[in-house]
């Protein structure tokens, strides 16, 4: 009995100097997107050991980031998928991308490795829409001479729960598909024509690799972890590119970040002949009005740290950095975000 | 005043007693009210999407979030076809077990068994998701599945519901998933009630020349059928609210199927597949309404329960 209260006391008061510590330190908070946290946790770890203060961040998803931030529970909030400029007018907030990562299809095909199946937009978009069912089909066949293509139905898989992976890959295929545009959309969750929906994307990528002849897609770095047969995509310019870093850069270096009003930018679908057509930023949230500019400015602090010492850190867990022209554009859109004395945050 | 005096003296004396009472009655009475609360909050939470589609939620297959239109059917059907898959799988199998736990087993093998049931019963739920995912799917997928599409999909009636890709994951698969998970729950029940049947009621019945089956089937039975309806009541309670074990086996998809091999949706998994990403009142409210037709099930199926047990009490002691 008295093993069990020394125990009991023990486990209070080390909960007691959590809580006391976590408080002192004046940390921040945010809340958000899963596909970012774990280089946001590694960042915080690093930022942490230098310089004292700890970023305390909770991966509930893009959509219950967003409530977060615009209820101020938290210091900033992240999205997979950017807020249209009015409405980040609306609620008083800006964003700005992070990092980056790309969205990859991958298969389960017999005697099919990764990067040999040639896909193209069109193809991809009637797989999803149900109306090319076969792998032999002869627009499949058609791109890809020289393969071996299965006379089997094709299992399609997506994502059962809402997701920023989702909403990159539904706004890839509406922007190439006037079908998919009218009929499915874009969103973190769809109305699926076909197929069954795996929960996150282990679920996906489980799914993948146990059911013969399936496609599906996953964030790339999770495709690389698990060594998945991803496909090959035409892009804009009509060039098959592989999915790695250098495609991902080519797309974001594309992009004009410098005419987008609130970096409303989706990589999906750049120009340049390199670019891989399904590229995805992740973003920040904050408000512009800020009612305590000093944890607004240790945000910052964290942030502009990260853009500038975490590339490493970003590229050893499979995600792409932004490119150091963003990062200049975001440094300056931070001029925004002001005090209740009217003053800008960061100097 | 004497007496109100020594009334008033007794209960200084009892304050520990009247204190434990109180204690009790907060206990009890705090039960009404959170379920009360949760009934209310439920309510309010789902009203937009009850303004906005009304009853045509509950009849409608379409689950849009991209135009908002919001349409129940597809999770209710799946939430009830894979409970009924549970529960056709699991009573047979708990009351072979329980039968044979108490009635037909050496008695050196009755502790073990039990005690395997009972830790079967206290694995969580994730674990039997992802053995069902990594483990059962792949195999269930591989061998037994094009099987089923080839003998059982060709005949007529049931064939529509045994037919289609062998994919290993789909409503069959959440079904068996979900017996496996429900078993221990009903098997332990029934097994512990059996044991109470009196051992005079069994000896006389076999005195008379009955069989092990019919003293089963006519004394034990009937003695314990509250207790065996109320443990086939309580897997299925948590057949209809089982969350990750299904969510990873059922597919996920929002489409009505005639066949179990094809994936479906249950009530719970889209919730937990789809709560924490609703953007938007009326796909976070369509969310609630279906917790809330989840909550109505389950009590129209409790209440079902109730009344089958009063049917049948009523019955008690009359020749059929």
């Amino acid at each position: 009995m008295s093993k069990l209260n020394i125990l009991l006391k023990g486990a209070i008061m080390a909960t007691a100097l959590v809580t006391a510590s976590a408080a002192f330190a004046s940390d921040i908070t945010g809340a958000g997107a899963t596909f970012p946290y774990p280089i946001y946790a590694k960042w915080a770890e690093a930022y942490k050991a230098k310089s004292g203060i700890g970023m305390n961040y909770q991966s509930i998803g893009s959509g219950g980031g967003i409530k977060q931030i615009t209820a101020k529970t938290v210091d900033f909030g992240a999205s997979d998928m950017p807020l249209k400029p009015e409405v980040l007018e609306k609620d008083g907030l800006m964003q700005f991308p992070m990092v980056m990562g790309g969205v990859v299809p991958v298969i389960n095909i017999k005697g099919i490795e990764a990067g040999q199946l040639k896909l193209d937009s069109k193809v991809l978009a009637e797989i999803y829409l149900g109306k090319i069912t076969k792998w032999n089909d002869a627009a499949i066949a058609a791109e890809n001479k020289g393969l071996e293509l299965p006379d089997s139905a094709i299992t399609v898989v997506h994502r059962s729960d809402g997701s920023g992976t989702t909403f990159i890959f539904t706004n890839y295929l509406s922007k190439v598909n006037d079908e998919w545009k009218s009929s499915v959309g874009e969103g973190t969750a769809v109305s699926w024509k076909v197929g069954t929906g795996g929960k996150g994307n282990e679920g996906v990528a489980s799914y993948v690799q146990s059911i013969q002849n399936s496609i599906g897609y996953v964030e790339y770095a999770y495709a690389l972890q698990n060594k998945m047969t991803y496909a090959q995509l035409k892009n804009r310019e009509g060039h098959y590119v592989k999915p790695d870093d250098s495609t991902f850069k080519a797309a974001a270096a594309g992009a004009d970040w410098e005419h987008s009003a609130g970096f409303y930018e989706l990589l999906t679908n750049e120009p340049g002949k390199n670019s891989w057509p399904i590229t995805g930023a992740t973003f920040i949230l904050m408000h512009k009005a800020q009612e305590k500019p000093e944890t607004a400015a240790e945000v910052l602090k964290f942030f502009d740290w990260a853009y500038k010492n975490g590339g490493e850190m970003a590229a050893s867990l499979d995600y792409v950095p932004m490119p150091e022209k963003v990062q200049h554009l975001v440094r300056s859109a931070w001029k925004n975000i002001k005090g209740t004395d009217g003053k800008a945050v960061w100097k | 005043m004497q007496k109100y005096f020594s009334q008033v003296r007794s209960m200084l004396q009892n304050w520990p007693d009247l204190l434990f009472r109180g204690i009790t009655r907060i206990s009890a009475v705090s039960v009404l009210i959170l379920l009360f609360a949760i009934i209310v909050s439920l309510i309010v939470g789902s009203l937009p999407s009850i303004k906005a589609t009304g009853f045509q939620f509950l009849a409608s297959p379409e689950w849009d979030p991209v135009t908002d239109r919001f349409g129940a059917l597809v999770p209710i059907v799946g939430t009830l076809v894979t409970a009924s898959i549970s529960l056709l799988i699991a009573v047979p199998v708990s009351f072979g077990i329980a039968l044979f736990l108490t009635e037909l087993s050496p008695r050196w093998l009755r502790r073990p068994l039990g005690i395997a049931i009972e830790l079967l019963a206290g694995i969580p739920s994730i674990i039997y998701g992802m053995w069902g995912l990594f483990v059962f799917a792949p195999l269930f997928g591989e061998y037994i599945e094009p099987w089923m599409s080839n003998h059982i999909g060709n005949l007529p009636i049931i064939g529509p519901f045994f037919s289609g890709p062998p994919m290993g994951i789909g409503i069959l698969t959440a079904g068996i998933i979900l017996a496996i998970m429900v078993i221990p729950f009903i098997a332990s029940v029934m097994r512990d009630v059996f044991e109470v049947v009196p051992a005079m009621l069994k000896e006389s019945a076999y005195g008379l020349g009955a069989t092990t089956w019919e003293v089963t089937w006519n004394v034990v039975l009937p003695y314990t059928k509250i207790g065996v309806v109320g443990g086939i009541m309580l897997g299925l309670g948590r057949a209809l609210g089982e969350t990750m074990a299904v969510t990873f086996v059922i597919g996920n998809a929002h489409s009505l199927t005639q066949s179990l091999l094809m994936p479906g949706n249950s009530i719970s998994s889209a919730l937990a597949n789809e709560f924490n990403e609703a953007v938007g009142e009326l796909y976070t409210s369509a969310l609630i309404e279906l917790g809330l037709i989840l909550f109505f099930i389950t009590f129209v199926v409790l209440t079902f329960a109730r009344f089958l047990l009063y049917k049948l009490g009523k019955r008690e002691g009359k020749v059929a």
